[in-house]
């Protein structure tokens, strides 16, 4: 299987913190990996400096044959890649139709995109023209996710999208990424819920102090509950 | 299904309307005070155009500070600037200024607010990339470095055109006013009041009507979101310095006219206006700087007919009435 995604030894330093330190990851095409670990392991770190949001001091970040790793976020974004952050980070003053045209670069918006995101987040379509900042918490979510995917993307990195969501919309979120999937987009996610996790993910890579200790098939690690306690701290059926 | 179809049955966004009506609530409550109705139309009048003029030099600053985070300390340079440039195009075009022919007037006042615009516009660019590119991020190093950039611009104007104040008037058709009864309006303040408008209504089409306007937006929101989606913000900066820079000179060119003389220090002299303007109006916002231009010109008027000493401060108190009663301005922008 082929790999969209590569990390080499990638080193990040923010300030005088040393946050990534040598993260080796692969990400093989069309499929979601998930990376999961703890509070500060580097996980958004690690989204961001693919992004080009910060620049790696070191090692190497190839999409496909590509290297990003001296592309500044708006070439890296150029080359098909989508990022929905965990801080959502949407234009609170420009309504949901303006971020959604913010998020379509290339071309217009499309209708039956569009229609075809509205069947996983009606309430988008509800507040077509309100402003994104009086959005409820779970809705600013779903537009995040609903302006990476407003256009076909080769690579999509997620932080926490389902974090603040109701289980009913989690279950849609949920649908949503595995339809994606279908589509031959390569998906790497961070995420803490571990159903997602395990509903969605086809890889996973652990990360602990800025390095990957864990990668291997999602599956497998779902049901070995001593390798989730030794690399997680807890297992995925206490979790649930 | 349509994304215009699906806009139809949806909620639209309310517009806040208080802080955009407090010009006019304090032209009301100072009517009363100022007895004569002639002498309200005249400072009204004289305030709304003073009000545009400092619209238009103030709003390319609100655009630089709330979209690139950037204190521009030199923005008064550019002011001064489009104002010396004028003089360089009245000085040969004497004879069309002093016509008596409206079109050869209008025409020598439109070549000299050309040229302000374009000339600042050009030297934005430079000041961008030599001075304000390698501080950004770093506020205390901008307000050093754009003051050292406006001190040296200064000096520069005084070396090439002189330490005297240089003459400028305006053309023979906005010369004297127009009389309605016993109240008295300049013909020149009526021109001062179109363009200012004609300015703040191309920005608003600008901004509201276009994928430019839009990224300048979301880009005084969250810039690196804008990024992060592909566009590259920083030839959007340079595009909006630039434009910053064009409005001062124009402000400045015709604020100049409006004088009736040109000195190099007059940038410095707006500039502390241009900011309380832009802090009253909530950062990055050019409505708010639009009503909050009109706003303190209104202010100043009233208070130098009704209380000439409480005038040199009226501005100051005016901008702490606002914040204490909207801190982050009549119609701040999310992100600050």
């Amino acid at each position: 299987m082929s790999v969209a995604l590569t990390l080499e030894g990638v080193h990040t330093h923010i300030g005088r913190y040393h946050i990534l330190q040598g993260v080796d990851l692969d990400a093989p095409a069309g499929l979601t990996t998930m990376l999961l670990g703890r509070n500060g392991a580097g996980k958004t770190t690690t989204l961001r400096t693919i992004m080009g949001l910060w620049r790696a001091s070191k090692g190497r970040i190839a999409l496909g044959a590509t290297p990003l790793q001296n592309l500044v976020a708006s070439d890296v974004a150029r080359l098909g890649v989508g990022y929905a952050p965990e801080t959502m980070a949407l234009f609170s003053d420009l309504s949901v139709k303006e971020n959604l045209m913010l998020g379509a670069r290339a071309r217009p918006l499309d209708d039956a995109r569009l229609a075809w995101i509205f069947g996983f987040f009606p309430v988008l379509k509800k507040f077509w023209l309100s402003r994104a900042g009086v959005l409820s918490g779970g809705q600013k979510q779903m537009l995040s996710i609903a302006r990476a995917i407003v256009e076909p993307r080769e690579l999509l990195l997620i932080d926490e999208p389902t974090k603040g969501l109701s289980p009913a919309i989690v279950g849609a979120l949920i649908a949503c990424l595995n339809e994606i999937k279908a589509t031959g987009v390569t998906i790497l996610m961070v995420e803490q819920n571990f159903r997602v996790a395990r509903e969605v993910g086809d890889e996973v890579c652990i990360m602990d102090n800025g390095r990957i200790v864990h990668r291997g098939g999602m599956a497998e690690l779902a049901v070995d509950d001593t390798l989730q306690n030794r690399l997680l701290g807890l297992s995925l059926d206490a979790h649930q | 299904m349509s994304a215009l179809g699906a806009s139809q049955a949806l909620p639209r966004r309310r517009p806040e309307l208080l802080p955009a009506l407090t010009p006019l609530l304090v032209a009301l409550a100072a009517a009363p005070f100022i007895g004569s109705f002639s002498t309200f139309v005249t400072l009204t009048a004289a305030g709304l155009a003073m009000g545009m003029m400092i619209f238009t030099m103030a709003s390319g600053l609100t655009l630089v500070f709330g979209m690139m985070d950037v204190l521009n300390f030199g923005h008064g340079a550019f002011i001064a600037l489009g104002a010396y440039v004028a003089t360089l195009v009245f000085a040969p075009l004497a004879t069309w200024s002093s016509a008596d022919s409206f079109s050869l007037n209008l025409a020598v006042f439109i070549l000299a607010a050309i040229a302000a615009s374009l000339v600042c516009g050009a030297f934005g660019w430079v000041f961008e990339r030599l001075i304000v590119k390698p501080v950004y991020g770093q506020h205390l190093k901008q307000i050093l470095a754009t003051i050292g950039g406006a001190i040296i611009a200064e000096q520069l104007l005084y070396a090439v055109f002189g330490p005297a104040q240089i003459p400028l008037n305006v053309p023979k058709t906005f010369e004297g006013s127009f009389v309605f009864g016993e109240a008295a309006i300049e013909k020149y303040r009526v021109l001062a009041m179109l363009v200012g408008l004609a300015v703040f209504l191309s920005e608003m089409l600008i901004l509201n009507r276009t994928k430019i306007g839009l990224l300048i937006r979301a880009g005084v929101e969250n810039r690196e979101m804008v990024e992060a989606l592909g566009y590259r913000v920083d030839r959007l900066f340079v595009a909006v310095f630039m434009a910053g820079s064009a409005l001062a000179g124009l402000g400045g060119a015709m604020m100049a006219l409006y004088r009736g003389q040109v000195h190099a220090s007059m940038g410095g002299e707006f500039l502390v206006l241009c900011f309380i303007v832009i802090i009253i109006g909530g950062l990055g916002s050019v409505g708010g700087s639009f009503v909050a231009s009109i706003l303190v010109a209104l202010i100043a008027n009233y208070a130098g007919f009704l209380a000439p000493k409480l005038a040199l401060v009226s501005n100051i108190l005016a901008m702490v009435a606002v914040l204490l009663w909207r801190p982050r301005g009549l119609y701040p922008v999310s992100r600050r």
